[in-house]
């Protein structure tokens, strides 16, 4: 049915590419929270910054690598 | 003014930068009129996964190429030939088994008038030195020459300051086992530094490879999933075949008993998923990074034009500081949480 109304709304490519511009909408919005908050916090107590700096890059890993299992998935589907 | 003044100022550097892009536009054409039958966005995907696959030629620079190994185990014996006999499209070998031909960069076995013959290419097993072999083999020999160095270099200098080699990989090490290992795994971290060290020095170094552009580097071993998967399969063993008693014990009796039937396949299938994720993770990342880069020079070609070259080697050149840091992120994440899972598995009751 999708692929009816994109071929019948002259979309080009195909929908693998629309999925894995949501996951990177999800990618965004999970590493833009985590890199505020460490801002905050590096704001609020200078002294932790190298702490705080290696929590942000691991976490931001962890929420890049959940994106990317998306655009895996849009790769090969 | 002082002499140099002119060549050393900054403006100087744009005029001759500029001056090297200008006289480079006479040979933007050569670059399209290659295969001009097909459209340059074909080409341009065709390229891309050429080079993130595996292929079983080594190309050295342009077309030119050198044969490597091909060792396939048929049900009748053992054949070895060199792959510049089925390098062009559509050429077979006949071996002594069976004859060979090279479809989408697998080994298929052919019959007599060219029909690619499907049950008899189950039959062969393809153990092949293809170009990701000969890289892993390039990595280890660096691996090895840059390490047993630094070991026979401690051992003389018991005591002193570290020089040379030594002096710039200590950091590294330190940081390995002083971040990463320690306080990860706990206090029995030295019977698994040998692990952690090799396998974020070898993923570091991998990654560190395929970003160069030109011979010997430039291939894509990290962003295979067989290699990513047999680095996960080694981390699932020895997280499971150290397990101590607490481990499987929190594994296999739930806290509250009654929510067995739903936590134990939760556990169970958490034990595989976190190899799979770290396999996925690091296979993603590196993927999706060259072909990011590779896209970006593609880009020259499919606009056809000289003016689109500025604007994709300025991107290219911030793409690949980012490649850069995933690189080294990327090998650090991996290692971080394969000590993370080990510590969970010998980790003390507290």
């Amino acid at each position: 049915m999708i692929g009816t109304l994109a071929a019948a709304t002259t979309m080009y490519g195909n929908i693998a590419a629309l999925g894995a511009g949501l996951a990177a909408i999800g990618a965004g919005i999970g590493i833009g929270q985590i890199g505020g908050k460490a801002v905050e916090a590096i704001a609020r107590q200078p002294e932790a910054i190298s702490k705080i700096q290696t929590n942000m890059i691991i976490a931001a890993a962890l929420v890049e690598g959940v994106a990317l299992f998306a655009v895996v998935v849009a790769m090969i589907g | 003014m002082a002499s140099g003044t002119i060549l050393k100022s900054k403006f100087f550097n744009i005029i001759l930068i500029c001056a090297f892009f200008l006289l480079a536009a006479p040979f933007s054409k050569a670059a399209t009129a290659e295969d001009s039958t097909k459209d340059p966005k074909e080409r341009a995907k065709e390229a891309i996964l050429e080079h993130i696959g595996d292929s079983h030629s080594w190309p050295v620079i342009g077309k030119t190429t050198i044969g490597l190994p091909v060792i396939l185990y048929t049900d009748k014996g053992i054949e070895v030939f060199s792959s510049k006999k089925i390098e062009e499209e559509g050429s077979v070998y006949a071996g002594a088994n069976y004859s060979y031909k090279l479809d989408a960069n697998k080994i298929k076995v052919v019959d007599a008038s060219g029909k690619i013959d499907e049950v008899s290419s189950k039959k062969v097993w393809d153990f092949s030195i293809t170009r990701n072999v000969i890289s892993m083999f390039i990595t280890i020999s660096i691996l090895l020459v840059v390490f047993l160095s630094i070991s026979s270099t401690y051992k003389k200098r018991v005591g002193q300051a570290p020089k040379g080699l030594q002096s710039f990989l200590e950091p590294l090490i330190v940081f390995v086992r002083d971040d990463i290992a320690i306080p990860n795994v706990g206090y029995k971290y030295a019977r698994f530094m040998p692990l952690l060290l090799t396998i974020f020095f070898f993923i570091l170094i991998n990654n560190l490879m395929g970003m160069i552009p030109f011979f010997p580097g430039g291939f894509n071993l990290t962003g295979n999933i067989a290699v990513t998967a047999t680095l996960a399969v080694i981390i699932l063993f020895v997280v499971n075949l150290n397990g101590n008693k607490h481990y499987w014990k929190h594994i296999f009796v739930p806290n509250p008993w009654w929510l067995f039937i739903i936590m134990i396949p939760v556990e169970i299938v958490s034990i595989f998923s976190k190899p799979i994720a770290l396999m996925i993770r690091l296979f993603a990342n590196i993927t999706a990074g060259h072909i990011v880069i590779l896209s970006l020079i593609s880009l020259i070609f499919i606009f056809g034009t000289i003016w689109v070259s500025p604007v994709s080697v300025v991107f290219v050149v911030f793409m690949d500081a980012i490649e850069l840091l995933v690189a080294f992120l990327q090998a650090y994440i991996f290692t971080l949480l394969s000590a993370l899972f080990i510590g969970m598995a010998v980790m003390e009751h507290h």
